[in-house]
């Protein structure tokens, strides 16, 4: 069985419905428990607690604390090549937009690696677009040769791979994972996704049990907010967060939940999620899943950002850019080559001072060079 | 009365433990560490960043500290392994926690790979705690296999639930013949105080000091509760009943006469 077969179980359950028995008081009991289980998630991410958010809140931020303390991790994406055979309607990358492709030579790459590694930071998420031709395994197996030169941590975000390329990438001394399933219901995956090999729904969904079966350490799964209805996505992907935790215990299962941005090309979101529905569903994950890790990234702006970050957030990014090469290649070539537009530009200077203002301790380093 | 914990020839007068992670920075870690006169101070090896720009945990710590590595991070013996080879190479000293855990939900230990990590550590002569969840026969192994000291856990690491285990740590600190030390799950002082009226050698706190609104304090305290359970443990404490014992027996007029 794998995390597809729960999709196929689940995919006809009528949320609606279930919504339409919820009561404050209902919201009440469940938030005074130890645990929570499935259908009292739904409860957490129904309309009506929308007039529960302070009590979730409370629970959220006592249970954060009490299990990550007062410590936020720090991380910063590194694009690596922007050449993808996908066709995905709301991406940057989207083959037909007529946008300057590249891909950093390996003397690029360290380039990168020097200037983001003398701010301090020791966690590097590295990302391509996909594109097997362009960016292969091979390819990103000689990049994280360099950056474990600098970093004590390398994730991963590109195209979903096969469990042995996996176990070859952790050999070669990845530890993360990230791979967001972007639409969990099929038939919106299926709109989005017109071209390419990115259209195989299930190869991606079971992406992260071929990654946990690999030995990754971290893995972070997520859902694009803005291509369906975002309870319903938020529903499979608490339910996908679960069903990894249990499946796999010794590995930190992770969460984002990344609203849609205004990126090059005309798409507009589809359903509209609000700040107040952001909010909403990190408590719910939050109270469903008091030990998983969530991050927010640059996508929301600074202050939004900040506000979040007591209500359950584990994991920001830092001196963000969504380009490739964005880090050290001349500022002209920036907009030609960038995923979206992110909202929050601060530097990793600045965004330590923001933590420490705050009373967070900014972790940098948090894992090592094996 | 000269009361030292002695642990491989080293004396320690502080019988509180304290971990460092969860801090909202490291110069209130350090304060806390001062005030409450900790003299043992556990740090993960994976956030100790020796060479970056960022601060240095290491240089945060009291002279008077001593520091106990912990394999924070490791899933199985030969991770615990390597993370205590890579301490001892970088010259954080050869005092290590070992904490294998494979179970990210609650945090609980794995006994077998523990155990197994405790082998090999003390033939590389480490001074070796095991974390562990309290199990007399695992702890006997252990110690047969020359750990310096037992570390079985109160509740799960940051639950802030007390001892939830006190039956079967009482039961070990009856039977294994090394200090046994609480870890883990102690949420107040009173709970520390009661670990240490029970025989406890020690305990170990973090997360109850580190989250607190003041923390400093919250360590100075936890360090007094050690210190009064400590010294009631060693004043022998009468056994409780349930049967009042009236301080003018009824009794006594059948006392011999002189």
């Amino acid at each position: 069985m794998s995390f597809y077969d729960l999709y196929l179980q689940h995919k006809d359950f009528d949320l609606k419905k279930i919504f339409s028995v919820v009561s404050p008081g209902s919201i009440q009991n469940s938030l005074e428990r130890d645990l929570l289980d499935i259908g009292q998630y739904i409860q957490l991410i129904s309309p009506q607690a929308e007039n529960c958010l302070e009590g979730m809140a409370q629970r959220a931020y006592a249970i954060t604390r009490r299990n990550f303390g007062k410590t936020i991790q720090l991380y910063t994406p590194m694009y690596l090549s922007n050449y993808c055979e996908n066709s995905c309607l709301y991406c940057g990358f989207n083959l037909n937009n007529n946008i300057e492709r590249k891909k950093l030579s390996l003397n690029e790459v360290e380039k990168e690696a020097q200037f983001i590694s003398s701010s301090g930071l020791k966690h590097i998420l590295i990302l391509t677009g996909e594109s097997r031709l362009k960016s292969p395994v091979s390819y990103i197996k000689n990049c994280v040769k360099i950056l474990k030169k600098y970093f004590s941590s390398v994730s991963i975000e590109v195209y979903p791979l096969a469990e042995d390329e996996y176990s070859e990438l952790v050999a070669s001394g990845v530890d993360g994972l990230t791979i967001y399933q972007e639409a969990y219901d099929q038939e919106v995956y299926a709109k989005m996704h017109v071209s390419g090999p990115k259209k195989d729904y299930k190869f991606r969904l079971e992406a992260p049990e071929r990654g946990a079966k690999s030995r990754m350490r971290n893995i972070s799964i997520g859902a694009l907010l803005g291509l369906g209805d975002w309870r319903r996505e938020v529903f499979f992907l608490g339910l996908h967060a679960k069903y990894l935790q249990d499946k796999f215990p010794d590995i930190d299962i992770g969460v984002s939940v990344p609203r849609i941005q205004p990126q090059v090309g005309d798409f507009k979101p589809i359903s509209m999620v609000s700040d107040k529905n952001i909010a909403q569903i990190i408590l719910a994950l939050r109270n469903f899943l008091p030990r998983i890790g969530i991050t927010l990234s640059t996508r929301e702006n600074p202050d939004f950002r900040e506000a979040l970050i007591p209500l359950g957030i584990t994991k920001i990014s830092a001196g963000s850019t969504t380009a490739v090469g964005g880090h050290t290649l001349c500022v002209e070539h920036l907009q030609k080559y960038s995923q979206f537009e992110i909202q929050d530009q601060r530097s990793v200077d600045e965004i330590r001072g923001m933590l420490e203002c705050k009373g967070y301790q900014p972790v940098f380093k948090d894992w090592l060079n094996f | 009365m000269e009361d030292s914990l002695e642990i491989a020839g080293e004396k320690v007068n502080n019988r509180l433990f304290i971990g460092t992670g969860k801090f909202a920075s490291y110069s209130i870690m350090k304060r806390a560490l001062e005030e409450a006169k900790a003299e043992v101070a556990t740090v993960a090896l994976r956030r100790v960043d020796a060479d970056s720009k960022a601060e240095n945990i290491l240089n945060y710590l009291p002279k008077s500290c001593r520091v106990m590595i912990n394999t924070s991070g490791a899933r199985d013996a030969d991770e615990a392994v390597r993370i205590g080879r890579l301490a001892k190479a970088a010259g954080a000293g050869n005092w290590i926690k070992i904490e294998v855990i494979r179970d990210n939900k609650y945090l609980l230990p794995d006994n077998l790979e523990t155990l197994k990590a405790v082998e090999i550590l003390v033939k590389e002569d480490f001074v070796v705690f095991p974390y562990m969840s309290p199990d007399l026969s695992i702890g006997r192994r252990m110690a047969e296999a020359g750990a310096s000291a037992i570390m079985p856990l109160g509740s799960p690491i940051g639950s802030n639930r007390g001892v939830k285990t006190r039956e079967l740590i009482e039961i070990m600190i009856n039977e294994i013949n090394l200090p046994i030390i609480v870890d883990a799950g102690l949420g107040k002082p009173s709970e520390a105080c009661e670990c240490m009226e029970i025989g406890s050698a020690a305990v170990l706190v973090n997360t109850a000091i580190a989250v607190s609104d003041d923390p400093v304090r919250m360590a100075v305290s936890f360090s007094k509760a050690v210190c009064a359970g400590r010294l009631a443990y060693l004043s022998g404490i009468p056994a409780a009943g349930k049967i009042a014992s009236a301080s003018s027996p009824l009794t006594g007029f059948l006392r011999d006469k002189k």
